[in-house]
């Protein structure tokens, strides 16, 4: 059965946010507080105060019986959740406070033991491979294809995904980037059709997708398309505070256990701040989202319209379809191919940053990304666009001797858990080729890992590092700061 | 009953005028838009609460940022108005003959309707043949145009609201772009006075200097604006404000003027020496 976004939401329910209402109860009963936090709502800390404002530290409070508790919900936080899960069209839905990090590791302890199988994208973000570690689960890598003219990765190909079925029939689970960060969809009904058929769970890192749930015309949702768990960044395009995130769940696993898995690692101490922003996010989504998306909708397709205008750059979208690989495209990402005017993404990103004051979401080799959210103007589209036209007037470059990134594949030696606790040293990046690499090294962001632990380092690899380094790419991953050296997995 | 006009200058300092009447009031897309009446200024029109035009005192903005061009090059025939909603510019721009063309973009059409009503001593000409009106975002219309203006005014609010953009990198740019080989451009360029408006000043200045190899700061004095000192940029590819202009061709044009004159041309250039500084400060 396909269930269709939105299709059971309680609309006259969703004018409610719980856990925001029980907090102005709590302030209008003027409590004395003798418990933590010590800074007894913003008196112990003037200077925070001063800056974040009365308002907030009032609220900034701990557990207590009025406000429920984030790690067993009784009350108005079970409420909240219930709430959320009707306007996700989930069965569950849980806040989480320790970031979509913490929903994508949830997801995967949720349903991976050690020595289970999972098969995956390698372009995940290293959340997903960091809970392999944690878990001991073992990746099976799809490879995601590459648009050859954007160097992008892509989707997962539903025949990729079922050659993998076949030949791993043990695997727990397939976990899906729907959407990836420039806004590729996969298949994600056939993908679950094809996984629950084999008895596998479908897992999706849905943080980039918030508005899927509410806007209109937007590719299908993790929760709709029957996905089995969903992990969603309220915060990237729904308008709650940074580091807030849910994670939705249907009927095939149980919330209880689910629940445990993520009470594992997430603190017990749940920011009621990040909370209330999650609960009257999802109010503001509930009431306002189609209308809220519809003008993000319309902002991109001006922006793109616009920046293709200028020539020399290539604002993306929907044309990428191929009914495959990119099944579906999230047209509110403002993804814009820039080596034609021969600068990388990332040169473009640190100009517009430095000479313009304009901050995007992430330059990489060939492109930009700028994320339009519930929070954007006109004015400030016309700023980008005409700062790109600029850009364009007064740097273009000869376009010869920049990269062709092609996809890499992964020669994976061991699981990542055992690279990660297996003995290791330390070498120079550029001496470290044919070794097991022990570590991560990637671009932040995406925060998609270039090698993750257990991966065999080639020269591709390296030439691939160094490029981006050269160009300006804010590399992370490694115990070196500076990213001049890598541990490596001491092979008996 | 007294009713008082308050701007808010700093945090500290404030301006008021007594208030007759209330004329107008209403919020556009982008703004809030008021005019009322007043004794001692006439008609005054303000934008989110912030001064724009007082019928009393509107020569001194509109002579100075249309004539010290026109002086300086003769021979301007396509001009670019940005903003100037209230009419005053476009106003002195038609007196020329020899102009051919203004092309006037004000992103905010309101603000032209609500002019035309209460303000006819500015907005009275927006209505010559050789104007064209366009209601969008300057930084939007004039980043389309190349070699396609002598002259570009930007006469807009201040760099807080829909302003923000006209203050840009990015549109100085584009107005560059946009201006003949030996085009200039004027705009309203704040006061060295307040700390606030004087970093946009300094601002500005750095940026216009980025791109235009003659770039000059003038001044005038006007009464209703914060400090009441207020400062013009011009920057052009070719001509300098100073040695280019031509007295008496302008003189023999016979324009009657209730502030500019050829020897204000000349002196307006000369700044104090902590305005010289601020620029110096801007520039490195």
């Amino acid at each position: 059965m396909v269930i269709e976004r939105g299709a059971f939401m309680h609309l006259h329910r969703q004018d409610k946010a719980p856990i925001y209402e029980a907090l102005e109860r709590y302030k209008s009963m003027r409590v004395v507080p003798f418990d933590v936090p010590g800074h007894k709502q913003g008196r112990g800390n003037p200077e925070l105060t001063e800056f974040l404002g009365q308002k907030c530290l009032s609220v900034d409070v701990n557990s207590m019986k009025p406000l429920d508790n984030l790690v067993h919900p009784v009350s108005v936080i079970k409420e909240a959740e219930e709430l959320a899960a009707d306007a996700f069209g989930a069965q569950h839905a849980f806040f989480m406070v320790n970031g979509t990090t913490a929903a994508v590791q949830a997801m995967i302890m949720s349903v991976c033991k050690q020595g289970d199988k999972i098969i995956m994208p390698r372009n995940v973000h290293r959340s997903a491979i960091n809970a392999l570690i944690i878990s001991g689960a073992i990746p099976v890598y799809v490879n995601p294809g590459v648009n050859k003219l954007l160097g992008i990765p892509l989707g997962m190909s539903v025949a990729e995904v079922k050659n993998a079925i076949e030949e791993n029939p043990d695997a727990k689970a397939i976990f899906v980037n729907n959407p990836t960060y420039y806004g590729v969809c996969s298949d994600l009904r056939s993908i679950t059709e094809l996984a629950h058929l084999h008895n596998m769970c479908v897992l999706v890192d849905e943080a980039h997708g918030t508005h899927f749930y509410f806007g209109e015309n937007m590719p299908v949702s993790a929760m709709a398309a029957g996905a089995d768990m969903a992990a969603v960044s309220m915060h990237k395009t729904g308008g709650s505070l940074t580091q807030s995130s849910f994670l939705l769940k249907s009927s095939r696993l149980t919330t209880g256990h689910v629940r445990q898995t993520i009470n594992l690692t997430q603190t017990t101490s749940g920011s009621y701040l990040l909370l209330s922003s999650l609960d009257i996010s999802r109010r503001n989504l509930a009431m306002e989202g189609k209308n809220i998306f519809k003008k993000v909708s319309s902002l991109a397709n001006y922006a793109r319209e616009e920046i293709n205008k200028i020539g020399g750059y290539y604002a993306f979208s929907k044309e990428l379809i191929n009914g495959d690989s990119v099944f579906d495209f999230d047209h509110t990402k403002l993804s814009v191919y820039t080596r034609d005017i021969g600068l990388a993404g990332i040169e473009v990103y640190d100009i517009l940053r430095d000479d313009y004051g304009i901050q995007i979401e992430l330059g990489d080799i060939g492109n930009i990304l700028a994320i339009i959210s519930v929070g954007d103007r006109e004015l400030a589209l016309e700023r980008l666009v005409s700062s790109l036209s600029e850009i364009k007037r007064l740097y273009t470059k000869d376009k010869a001797g920049m990269l062709d990134h092609e996809y890499i594949n992964p020669n994976v030696v061991m699981t990542p858990q055992q690279a990660f606790y297996s003995d290791q040293h330390t070498v120079a990046i550029k001496e470290s080729i044919g070794y097991v690499c022990g570590e991560f090294v990637m671009s932040y962001p995406p925060g998609i890992p270039i090698l993750a632990p257990g991966e065999r380092i080639t020269k591709e690899i390296i030439d691939y590092i160094t490029y981006s380094k050269a160009k300006g790419c804010f590399l992370t991953g490694t115990e070196d700061m500076a990213v001049e050296n890598i541990k490596i997995v001491e092979e008996s | 009953m007294e009713l008082w006009y308050t701007e808010q200058h700093t945090k500290n300092v404030r301006f008021s005028i007594k208030v007759d009447k209330p004329l107008y009031s209403g919020q556009s897309e982008f703004q809030r838009i008021d005019v009322f009446n007043s004794h001692e200024f006439g008609n005054v029109f303000t934008l989110d609460g912030l001064m724009m035009v007082t019928e009393k005192d509107e020569f001194i903005y509109h002579d100075m940022i249309v004539h010290v061009p026109m002086a300086t090059n003769s021979k301007i025939k396509k001009v670019l108005v940005i903003g100037a909603g209230d009419g005053g510019t476009v106003r002195e721009l038609t007196r020329y003959n020899t102009i051919e063309h203004i092309d006037m973009v004000e992103i905010d059409k309101m603000v032209v309707d609500v002019c035309r009503e209460y303000l006819p001593q500015t907005a009275c000409k927006l209505d010559d043949p050789r104007v064209r009106l366009y209601f969008e975002d300057g930084l939007r219309f004039v980043r389309s145009k190349e070699n396609a203006y002598d002259l570009i005014i930007v006469d807009s609010t201040d760099p807080f609201g829909p302003g923000e953009g006209l203050f840009t990198r990015e549109f100085y740019g584009n107005c560059f772009k946009a201006l003949l080989d030996d085009g200039i451009l004027v705009n309203q360029h704040e006061s060295p006075y307040y700390v606030e408006y004087a970093k946009s000043m300094q601002r500005a200045h750095k940026r216009i200097k980025e791109f235009f190899p003659v770039c000059r700061v003038y001044q005038a004095h006007i009464p209703t604006y914060p400090s009441g000192h207020w400062l013009f940029g011009f920057a052009s590819k070719k001509y300098n404000p100073l040695t280019d202009i031509d007295e008496q061709a302008w003189n023999s044009l016979g324009l009657k003027t209730k502030y500019y004159n050829t020897d204000i041309h000349k002196g307006c250039f000369a700044l104090p020496n902590y305005v010289k500084e601020l620029l110096v400060n801007a520039e490195e």
